[in-house]
């Protein structure tokens, strides 16, 4: 989702944590049209989420056992699909989740001092920071990539200026290759990376470091023992809110990398979109979610999913 | 889009410049200078897509700059393939935010509001629908549409089944997010004077909620307009504007979308500014109003308490 919410995510500016603590709940013992009120709040969209999201994946997972392809599909317990996946596709897996590693220690190596140096410096021009910050995610998804296509293509601004230079051969190319993908994933999964970061130091508390400071602790000795302790779950937001669509990303991998970049959403893709096997597809995609899914329940559970839903409703 | 900014009623505390005996270090010109360096490089290619939507290429490819043109604006709409992809997104986006903001409100405020039995479940499930990655809930939604539930044709009705799913926890988080900021006083305050939970809601809640409503709306319709993946497994052979933004870049893209970008990207970040600077004036324009008068907020309520 990450990917293109990236504008809508993006957009939220801001700083506030919540002043005042949850309400307690207004219960009355013994009135049950008071208690059905939270059920009835939440029955259409739960429903929704049920049938939309959770009712699909148990159909994905029935399909990654069948055979046949789409019209023919029958339900086998054929466990061989994910056999067959895993070791035809294994190189794609583990590219994917080098290239998501790769980008997510990028973003958060540029996200973090930016994030720091707004929440503790930004004083009064905080949300305009954070806005110049994220406009750029209003320019579409797609579009943005394929500006990236044009910036380093073969005689584009940057290689091409290069080369006139001399600075590099005329056979140098940025496009296809690794280096492309992982710059393209990483300017675009960057609003996923700052924000939950900007959101966890926008809420500690500056006279912390003023104590620390009185303390006779340096910079680095209050950064380290007092911002950075107090950071870390929206590190962990950030790097779950990034790693993930940067794993199963598809856009960035298929309209700047090459023959040599295939990353498993486009196998993903071609599995479903251009060669109709399902089971296979279905095999490939419930192995991207169950992995996912298991880091994101752990992450949970040590953490609670609170850092992460701030971020994201911001 | 804007949830926060929307939300946001003071901009806390900020801790003034380090004091140092003799004027600042270099060091704390290392970050503010990373940071606009950073804010810098991320807007080139807003620049490069702005700056190309005035090229006037001779043939296909767009990616060298010869002239300078205001056609490609004049002439947009005798681009009907493009034309009709962003009509169509728009109104695609327009039901989405619709059915999503509806749902995710009433879920939003239900988690930010109770606690009852399951809540730790639903908030799971919506905490999980935001961390799936795009490509899964793509692929389960086309299983799902392409072999069990065929009744539902794959085009606009599943596009917008789809997008109003994953729309609806990103609303849900926005609302529930204002729904634990607010202040339960108002609330209590308007039933001490007599209005009954209905009027309190509609007359006390309701409004108090209503940016965190508003922000939802707005990341919804953001989200189903840029939505690219989950689209391109759903949409059968209809085509929305970033499907055929996706399209063409194999063959190359012409000034047209950097047209349709540039407006996209111009109200986009419109609302963001006004966002950003509406809370700050209206904070300021109450603080006065409370200022003026103490008792403010308790003739609101009374005046809820009232109807």
């Amino acid at each position: 989702m990450a990917a293109t919410s990236a504008a809508g995510v993006g957009g939220s500016l801001a700083s506030q944590a919540s002043p005042y603590d949850p309400a307690p709940p207004p219960r009355r013992k013994g009135n049950p049209r008071k208690k059905a009120v939270p059920y009835a709040l939440s029955a259409t969209g739960v429903i929704w989420l049920l049938l939309f999201f959770v009712l699909p994946s148990f159909f994905m997972l029935a399909v990654s056992l069948s055979t046949g392809t789409l019209g023919t599909l029958q339900f086998a317990w054929k466990w061989s699909n994910y056999s067959t996946m895993l070791t035809t596709y294994d190189t794609q897996y583990i590219r994917s989740i080098i290239y998501a590693l790769i980008v997510t220690i990028i973003t958060l190596t540029v996200a973090y001092p930016v994030a720091y140096w707004i929440s503790f410096y930004g004083g009064k021009r905080k949300n305009v920071y954070l806005l110049l910050l994220l406009l750029p995610f209003f320019v579409s998804f797609v579009l943005r990539t394929v500006q990236f296509q044009f910036i380093f293509s073969d005689n584009g601004p940057v290689l091409g200026t290069l080369k006139r230079l001399h600075l590099l051969g005329s056979s140098a190319h940025i496009l296809s290759t690794p280096y492309a993908v992982i710059a393209g994933i990483a300017y675009n999964f960057l609003p996923f990376t700052a924000l939950p970061l900007y959101v966890a130091l926008e809420r500690i508390e500056p006279r912390l470091l003023e104590a620390g400071r009185d303390l006779y602790a340096n910079r680095w000795s209050t950064f380290w023992r007092v911002v950075w302790p107090l950071s870390i779950p929206g590190v962990f937001a950030a790097f779950l809110l990034t790693f993930v669509p940067a794993v199963g990303d598809y856009v960035n991998a298929t309209i700047l990398g090459g023959p040599h970049t295939t990353m498993i959403g486009q196998i993903i893709q071609s599995q479903f979109l251009t060669l109709f096997q399902y089971p296979q597809g279905a095999a490939l995609s419930f192995i991207l979610m169950a992995v996912l899914l298991i880091g994101a329940t752990l992450y949970s559970r040590a953490l609670g999913t609170d850092a992460v839903m701030d971020a994201a409703g911001r | 889009m804007t949830a926060t900014a929307l939300t946001q009623v003071e901009a806390p505390e900020t801790l003034a410049p380090p004091r140092r005996g003799r004027g600042r270090r270099w060091t704390s010109y290392v970050l503010p200078l990373f940071t606009w360096v950073v804010i810098v490089g991320l807007s080139v290619p807003v620049f490069v897509m702005i700056l190309f939507s005035f090229n006037n290429p001779s043939g296909r490819q767009n990616i060298k700059w010869e002239g300078f043109t205001i056609d490609n604006y004049t002439q947009i709409l005798n681009q009907t393939s493009i034309i009709d992809s962003i009509k169509l997104s728009l109104e695609v986006a327009v039901f989405a935010m619709i059915i999503a903001t509806a749902l995710g409100a009433l879920l939003g405020l239900a988690l930010g509001r109770y606690r009852f039995r399951g809540s730790g479940g639903v908030n799971y499930l919506v905490f999980l629908a935001i961390a799936s990655p795009e490509i899964v809930l793509g692929t389960s939604l086309l299983t799902l549409f392409a072999n069990q539930f065929t009744f539902i044709k794959l085009g606009i009705p599943s596009i917008v089944i789809a997008h109003v799913m994953f729309c609806t926890s990103f609303v849900a988080v926005t609302v529930r997010a204002r729904v634990q900021g607010l202040n339960p006083s108002m609330e209590e305050a308007a039933q001490d004077l007599g209005a009954n939970p209905v009027v309190t809601f509609v007359k006390v809640t309701l409004p108090l909620i209503m940016p965190g409503i508003i922000a939802g709306a707005l990341l919804a319709f953001a989200l189903s307009i840029d939505d690219f993946v989950i689209t391109y497994f759903v949409s059968g052979s209809t085509t929305t504007f970033p499907l055929l933004v996706f399209g063409a870049a194999k063959t190359g893209i012409t000034p047209s979308f950097n047209v349709i970008g540039t407006f996209l990207f111009m109200f986009g970040a419109l609302i963001a500014v006004i966002g950003s600077i509406l809370p700050s004036v209206t904070a300021r324009r109450d603080a006065r109003r409370l200022a003026q008068d103490r008792s403010s907020a308790v003739e609101f309520a009374a005046a809820g308490a009232g109807h």
